[in-house]
């Protein structure tokens, strides 16, 4: 007979309130007319997070506990991941609704559904007839990647992945200039996306088949037992780490990256690139620290071996592109590689120094995205670097900013990015990866080398073209200010935020 | 130990000052004479400081320590030795020198582009003071890397036509070196007792580490510092970016942050690592004589003042390297007097070439000539610095490069020998350049409008003649300041001085 399972609903008030809000997003879209849209949209989606962050704080940090028949666990790292997706998506949102003298969230199509240079587009243009689909589909996104790291049963990790996918696609889709790089990137996000969707799939199977549920506890505990069926622990082990591997953008799951990064609006791809990052690590934490910990030898060589091709390959490519996105966006690569140098630590301080890259990571992220999306020329962003020369004369403010941060990239003393790279690099020569961390290390020196030459070029080139920068709106302002900040503050007094991830790095089981 | 805490004063007051000058608005016209002033201020600290200092003793004074990032174990501690103590006082003094010798270098137009220049300056002050000071190991790391953004702006942003690339160069080297270095930093927290304090050098000292591992982490350690210091082979950064600098930068970066590495040599591969330093010693000491004999060589063949002086500079590294590596106190002694003793004179070198190129236009050697009689103050006053910089005896030089000699002697008579052929070729570069410079026909056309030193440009030499006598003739009370805090290095190395030539040869006879 079927029994109800046991639901701790305050520890998921966090989750519901987001899904809720993303739903009641959905709805007002039909009801709502079009010049209310975009404010009212923007003023949901900001006090949903907000006060999903407050009930994180508030009520879901008591009420710790696996719950949902034990599909969902709500420890310190659920709780550390999650507020960290919330606070980045605020300011993601932010700067994803800076709007530039127009009725419409700048970076987005009128009408995401027509055909790019169709009738109905030009339509649509000049109606005004603004879609906000962009709210609700963030909300949406986020809600599953807030269940994503929560997930203790790998069905329902499967189910988090797609809530946090599907919306993304789209997401990608929706640039208002350029349309038709943007729809490729979104197809081509999509159809890779399944694939390794369908990988991750079939591996949960075969691990199903191999311990009899897709629980993790029960899939830890059958490790080191006979099951007769030992033959499908590897293979499923591997089919997994291909599905999240491909999120997070790592060595040799990483081709879609710099495609999609560059096609997509700006604002959705620094959200994109810091949010998704810290749900599929958050989720890789939980799947291989509780759940195939005791099979550790089998899988901690090939995330190494990954990590390391991640940090090489990404330092390597990064170094030749000329487009600010792309340069990001292979850079994230190699991100991907530090944080896995973290990951394969695999001790307690493996998960926190993994999870403090992260914020360090996404705080950096969301801003610098949100600064391309400021310079322009002729109307469209200016991405290639040729196009930024001589800002740091024109714009200083936002040279400065971006420079700074480019900086955290390149893991400069007194940035978070050196603390991060510290923290995983430590973690790694402390569990005998010394190795790892001499690969890393020459890794950033590799992309140090573009970072700088990007400063270069906005401090020292000539000033000749028609590049300008536009005034941003207060929202895109906070963004940038508050990203900066906390990156200069992890620089310079990280020790609290090494506590709370410290005190927050024990699973439950 | 005092109550103040003098050194992060000294730290904080040129720190606080670049700051306020980036937050001063941008017509603030009197930027100059502001962080003149710092910087002035800055000296009357240090002087006071000093006299809290009590000479005579090996140990580290001016002790303070505060919890930074327990965490990773690391401590923000300050301290000093005769040796840092030395080296921040060359810092201070000649940060105002160039300061005023750099007035007419940016446009005085109250632009940003000035306030940035000077802005960085004090930051580089501040950055100077902090990494002689650093008895954490981490700390000292940090100020090391750090100190490279302000000298890469100094360079980039405000050099001759090839300072992007120059500063590029510069830049990579030396974090490569930083990096390398990185992971010998986690390497040693390690192999150390670890713990909330593990990074403090005093608890690094008299580590038993022994064999591989501390071979690798010399080298970690040995390779950065070479970088910096700058060693044959790796000095090749070094004359581009002194050529490329403003003649106020590469004073400060050859004059003091080039000695950052020689100081680390002696701070932290000896005092760590002496089994290891023992082991490098006669690797060590082929290259510091390469470096003499190979920077002397092509300081005669150089068509170019500027690369003529980088040169000069790498054979006089590798003097104080040679010196440092013989392991005899007086030859300690000898390389760390050289070390303020070269900072002064590579000071008045650059700084007068500086003052030439004003006039003239030109770095070339070949396009002066019979400028004796066009502006006798600068040719003599280069005259002057020239002979300091081939150790005539009564001038400064002369007494340090006569202690690495003798001291070098002891233990290493072939090397001794063949690096003292290195005066000889000193004489050549130097005076072969003067006569270029100052001899041969008036030339007209060039004499009407150029005019002799002026009165700014007094007030840089000055001080720096006035070190020169007064280093040459009464150089005991800096022996004073240095001597005990060698003995403290050579104790911890485990080497005693050799005795004396002839009764060795007695008593083993």
């Amino acid at each position: 007979m079927f029994q109800a399972p046991q639901i701790d609903y305050l520890a998921i008030l966090p989750l519901i309130i987001v899904f809720g809000g993303g739903l009641i997003g959905c709805l007002l879209e039909g009801f709502l007319r079009r010049e209310q849209r975009v404010s009212t949209q923007l003023w949901l989606s900001v006090a949903t997070l907000v006060a999903a962050l407050v009930a994180l704080v508030w009520v879901a940090r008591d009420n710790m506990g696996i719950t949902a028949a034990g599909s969902v666990t709500i420890d310190g790292p659920t709780l550390m991941i999650q507020g960290l997706i919330l606070s980045l998506s605020i300011i993601g949102l932010l700067a994803m609704s800076e709007r530039l003298g127009g009725s419409t969230p700048d970076a987005f199509t009128q009408a995401g559904v027509s055909v790019p240079g169709s009738f109905e587009e030009r339509e649509a243009v000049r109606l005004g007839g603004t879609t906000t689909e962009v709210y609700p589909l963030t909300l949406l996104a986020v809600g599953g990647m807030m269940l994503f790291p929560a997930a203790n049963d790998l069905l329902l990790m499967f189910i988090a992945l797609e809530i946090l996918s599907l919306p993304l696609y789209v997401l990608s889709g929706l640039a208002r200039r350029r349309r038709l790089l943007s729809q490729e990137a979104s197809l081509k996000y999509f159809l890779l996306g399944a694939f390794s969707s369908a990988f991750f799939l079939f591996g949960a199977v075969l691990l199903y088949g191999y311990a009899g549920s897709m629980r993790l506890d029960v899939i830890a505990d059958a490790i080191g037992t006979e099951t007769g069926m030992d033959g499908l622990l590897i293979p499923g082990m591997l089919l997994l780490a291909t599905g999240l591997l491909f999120k997070v953008g790592a060595v040799p799951f990483h081709n879609w990256t710099p495609d999609v990064y560059q096609g997509a609006p700006t604002p959705v791809t620094g959200f994109m690139a810091a949010c998704t990052k810290v749900a599929a690590f958050g989720a890789m934490l939980r799947l291989f620290y509780v759940g195939l910990e005791a099979a550790r030898l089998d899988w901690q060589p090939v995330l190494a071996v990954v990590a390391a091709a991640s940090m090489i390959v990404g330092a390597v490519l990064t170094i030749v592109q000329t487009d600010l996105k792309r340069i990001l966006a292979y850079s994230s690569i190699a991100h991907a590689g530090f944080i896995l140098t973290g990951l394969v630590a695999l001790e307690q301080v493996g998960a926190s120094s993994t999870m403090f890259y992260l914020a360090a990571y996404g705080f950096m992220t969301i801003p610098a995205f949100a600064l391309i999306a400021l310079v322009r020329s002729a109307g469209s962003e200016a991405t290639h670097i040729s196009q930024w020369s001589g800002l740091g004369r024109r714009a200083p403010w936002l040279a400065a900013a971006f420079s700074f941060l480019l900086l955290a990239f390149a893991g400069i003393p007194l940035t978070s990015g050196f603390t991060g790279k510290f923290a995983v690099f430590a973690a790694a020569v402390a569990n005998d990866y010394a190795w790892l961390a001499v690969i890393g290390v020459l890794a950033s020196a590799v992309t140090a080398y573009i970072y700088f030459k990007v400063i270069v070029t906005f401090y020292f080139g000539d000033t000749s073209n028609d590049t300008v920068v536009v005034t941003p709106s207060a929202l895109t302002t906070f963004a940038v200010v508050t990203g900066v900040l906390v990156t200069l503050g992890l620089g310079i007094v990280p020790a609290p935020v090494l506590d709370l991830a410290a005190s927050a790095a024990q699973f439950l089981r | 130990m005092t109550d103040v805490p003098w050194l992060t004063i000294l730290l904080a007051v040129p720190a606080l000052g670049a700051l306020a000058l980036v937050l001063m608005p941008r017509g603030f016209a009197k930027a100059r004479e502001f962080a003149l002033g710092v910087s002035l201020v800055t000296l009357v600290l240090a002087v006071v400081a000093a006299l809290q200092f009590s000479v005579g003793g090996g140990e580290l004074q001016l002790v303070e320590e505060y919890s930074w990032i327990p965490q990773f174990g690391v401590t923000f501690a300050l301290g000093i030795d005769g040796i840092a103590l030395s080296m921040i006082l060359l810092s201070v003094i000649l940060v105002p020198i160039c300061l005023i010798a750099a007035w007419d270098d940016v446009p005085a137009d109250g632009t940003r582009r000035l306030q940035g220049y000077v802005a960085w300056m004090l930051l580089l002050e501040a950055m100077m003071i902090g990494v002689f000071a650093a008895t954490d190991v981490f700390l000292f790391y940090v100020f090391f890397e750090a100190m490279l953004v302000p000298v890469y702006f100094l360079i980039g942003q405000y050099g001759g036509p090839d300072r992007a690339r120059a500063a590029t160069k510069f830049l990579l080297y030396s974090l490569l070196g930083g990096l390398i270095m990185l992971v010998a930093v986690i390497g040693l927290y390690t192999v150390g007792p670890g713990g909330t304090d593990g990074f403090l050098l005093s608890n690094l000292t008299g580590l038993e580490i022994g064999g591989v591992t501390e071979k690798l982490l010399f080298l970690g350690f040995f390779i950065a510092f070479a970088i910096k210091a700058p060693m044959f082979p790796v000095h090749t950064w070094l004359p581009h970016a002194a050529t490329e600098a403003r003649p106020a930068t590469a004073v400060l970066l050859v004059g003091v942050l080039d000695k950052v590495g020689t100081f680390g040599m002696l701070r932290f591969c000896l005092q760590m690592f002496p089994e290891a330093s023992q082991w490098a010693t006669p690797v060590v000491i082929v290259l510091a004589v390469t470096s003499i004999i190979y920077g002397a060589l092509l300081a005669i063949g150089q068509t170019d003042m500027m690369r003529l002086i980088a040169f000069t500079s790498i054979s006089h590294f590798g003097f104080i390297v040679l010196g440092i590596f013989a392991m005899t106190t007086v030859s300690q002694t000898g390389s760390t007097l050289y070390m303020v003793n070269h900072g002064f004179t590579t000071a008045a070198l650059f700084l007068i070439a500086g003052m030439l190129i004003a006039r003239r236009g030109s770095r070339t050697i070949a396009d002066y000539g019979g400028w004796q009689r066009v502006t006798p103050l600068i040719v003599g006053t280069l005259l002057i610095s020239g002979l300091s910089a081939l150790a005539l005896p009564g001038l400064n030089a002369f007494v340090s490069e006569f202690l690495v000699i003798v001291g070098t002697f002891q233990r290493y008579p072939a090397a001794a020998i063949i690096g003292a052929t290195g005066v000889i070729l000193a004489a050549l570069y130097i005076l072969l350049w003067w006569q270029k410079i100052a001899t041969g026909p008036k030339p007209e056309e060039i004499a009407r409008t150029t005019r002799d030193m002026t009165t700014r440009e007094k007030f840089v030499v000055a001080p720096l003649i006035a070190a020169f006598l007064f280093l040459g003739f009464y150089p005991k009370p800096v022996i004073d300041l240095l001597e005990p805090a060698v003995t403290t290095t050579l104790q911890h190395v485990g080497v005693t001085d050799p005795a004396p030539a002839v009764s060795a040869e007695g008593s083993e006879g």
